[in-house]
């Protein structure tokens, strides 16, 4: 059963963590200290959102030796890239946009 | 094995709004002003007027959206075909998008109904673009609306 989709967006919606989620799913597999040296953050900080990104189901890990290789896992989301769901959010944020105008709108 | 064939599903999205429908239909029927909350278009509120929805181009979609004016009855329902444009018209989206305003206290019922959408548009989309980029690109996207 793959993670809900408030869920998955929760655990995305830190920048930090989705840039290094990013960084694994175009990167391909990678080292802690790899992702530490271009997060801009602490070994400990992006260890912490490994972790949280693998309890989401999003990265997958690898033991090798002293070192644990950290992958990105497309399939945790489908959830996410379901063509409806998605159309549903563009709708959702042309109403928000549509809202704003009338707003700004006279009578 | 026979092949089944899945219905074509509708997305529904409805907001109450504080704004009267006369006010909010000229929101819908205005181009420059369908430009602000929508996109870049020559709409005419004409039954029969062929228009154009443009947005930036990405790769596997070219950005353009055909589309028809179906019906007009100002100021409760708009209905405009809504689809793939060029080389992917062929098998590309073939959409109805179908607006309804309710009058409400205080204001009105905005309904926006996309229907036609079939299994195989969502494939093609799957296809578009090649992957993570834009599947990223529009999780940041949707992510941002997040609070």
């Amino acid at each position: 059963m793959p993670a809900a989709p408030d869920a998955l967006f929760k655990t995305l919606a830190d920048p930090t963590r989705r840039a290094i989620f990013e960084r694994l799913a175009v990167g391909g597999e990678q080292t802690v200290h790899a992702l530490t040296d271009n997060a801009g953050v602490s070994q400990p900080a992006v260890s912490k959102h490994l972790a949280l990104l693998k309890g989401a189901g999003l990265v997958r890990d690898r033991r090798e030796g002293r070192e644990t290789h950290y992958s990105a896992d497309p399939t945790a989301l489908r959830p996410l890239i379901d063509w409806m769901s998605l159309m549903g959010a563009f709708w959702e944020g042309r109403f928000d946009a549509l809202e704003n105008l009338l707003d700004r709108m006279d009578q | 094995m026979t092949e089944t064939i899945a219905p074509a599903r509708s997305i529904v999205v409805e907001r109450t709004m504080p704004h009267s429908p006369e006010k909010i239909w000229r929101a819908l029927t205005s181009a420059p002003l369908v430009a602000e909350w929508l996109m870049q278009n020559d709409f005419a509120p004409t039954v029969g007027h062929r228009f154009h929805f443009r947005s930036t181009p990405m790769q596997g979609w070219n950005g353009v959206t055909d589309c028809e004016v179906l019906e007009v009855q100002p100021p409760t329902r708009l209905i405009y075909s809504w689809n793939a444009s060029g080389e992917q018209a062929a098998d590309g989206l073939k959409t109805i998008v179908t607006w309804t305003l309710t009058p409400v206290a205080g204001g009105a019922l905005v309904r926006m109904e996309q229907a036609g959408f079939r299994p195989e548009d969502e494939m093609g989309f799957r296809a578009m673009g090649g992957g993570w980029p834009r599947i990223l690109g529009r999780l940041e996207d949707v992510t941002a609306n997040l609070t």
